[in-house]
């Protein structure tokens, strides 16, 4: 079985601890946290609207680095936003988007 | 057990897990062709299974995971590695401080410990579920814990599968698509209102553009980004002219 080398398990090790700590940062001063001002709850509040959307779109309109706004997967990325909106389905959101992406994949082509 | 089942905080402990479990169950179709993807990127780069192991499990974050093997694959220095994945994860930081609110009177052990399990998938789901549905706060910890736990467990053995099975998905089925598909089930509900619009539009527009930045630095700056602009629409739809007064400072942080 091949090992990774010690400079790997480095890597492995000191990213996995950066990556816990970042992770524990603020549940570990929570305690601290009460009775946060309303302009901090506002801005808290706005986090998984500008993640999701800052991992969602360059895939979309970007997927291998070049812009491809009316690319296969923007076109099936509107198809699929329309269906998690009417549908509120993670599931059927997934799987229009992948039947549509490989149709029009195949219509392009 | 015939008196926890009678329990009505135990069957509420249950629900709560079962409805992390639900939520994330759909994402999983992301997740599994994504983690037989790191475990199979492992095993080209010549690290192996314990190596994708190594990183599934102590990492446990996917794609710092695969930007790090892929750059040791290349031979890039080891601190080159480390700094990549940790700039990818930057969003964990945000993730830390939004859900902190929320198990804040959890002891402390408990909060730091549970950190380990957060994700893109289980902040997501639990933090949309928070604000639609009344959990208590122990409620709140198991059903974070039901989408956490299902999803560590799904990564760990499409990784292993993965490094062991070698590609198993043929080209033609772009299951790397429902990674991005997932997240945006989960964007479409986080925008609630117009602060929350200019968030989404923002983060996604600057991540699109900061694409090519080196480092991957533009994803988590389209994120910092994304939570600055809505939180200025929020603040510019808030105050009245008559209250212009600055109530952050005078609360302070240190209550």
């Amino acid at each position: 079985m091949t090992w990774p080398t010690a400079s790997t398990w480095l890597v492995i090790v000191v990213a996995g601890v950066g990556t816990f700590a970042l992770r524990a940062s603020f549940l570990a001063l929570a305690d601290r946290l009460t009775g946060l001002p309303h302009d901090v709850r506002e801005a808290l509040r706005m986090v998984p609207a500008a993640t999701l959307a800052a991992l969602t779109i360059p895939a979309l309109v970007r997927p291998d680095g070049d812009w491809a706004l009316l690319g296969p997967r923007a076109l099936a990325g509107v198809l699929a936003g329309l269906v998690a909106w009417r549908t509120r389905s993670a599931l059927l959101t997934v799987v229009v988007g992948l039947v549509a992406v490989v149709a029009i994949e195949a219509i392009l082509t | 057990m015939t008196a926890t089942a009678t329990d009505p905080s135990a069957r509420g402990l249950r629900a709560a897990f079962l409805t992390g479990v639900r939520g994330v169950a759909p994402l999983l179709l992301g997740v599994v062709p994504f983690g037989l993807v790191a475990g199979v990127a492992a095993v080209e780069a010549g690290i192996g299974l314990p190596g994708a192991v190594g990183f599934s499990v102590v990492v446990f974050a996917g794609a710092s995971q695969l930007a790090a093997i892929d750059l040791l694959g290349q031979g890039a220095p080891a601190a080159v590695a480390i700094g990549t994945a940790l700039v990818i994860n930057l969003r964990m930081l945000m993730y830390s401080a939004s859900m902190a609110p929320e198990l804040a009177p959890l002891p402390r052990r408990t909060r730091i410990a549970s950190a380990y399990l957060l994700t893109d998938q289980a902040y997501a789901v639990s933090i949309l579920e928070f604000r639609t549905g009344a959990w208590d706060l122990r409620q709140r910890l198991a059903l974070y814990l039901g989408a956490g736990a299902t999803l560590w467990g799904t990564w760990q053995v499409s990784t292993v599968v993965g490094a062991v099975g070698g590609a198993v998905i043929p080209d033609s089925i772009p299951l790397g698509y429902a990674v991005p598909l997932a997240f945006l089930s989960l964007l479409v509900p986080a925008v609630t209102d117009r602060p929350t619009l200019v968030a989404a539009v923002v983060g996604g527009v600057v991540a699109t553009v900061g694409a090519d930045l080196p480092a991957n630095i533009g994803m988590p700056l389209g994120a910092f980004s994304g939570v600055a602009a809505g939180w200025f629409a929020s603040r510019r739809a808030r105050v009245a002219p008559t209250t212009a007064d600055h109530p952050t400072f005078a609360d302070g942080g240190h209550r």
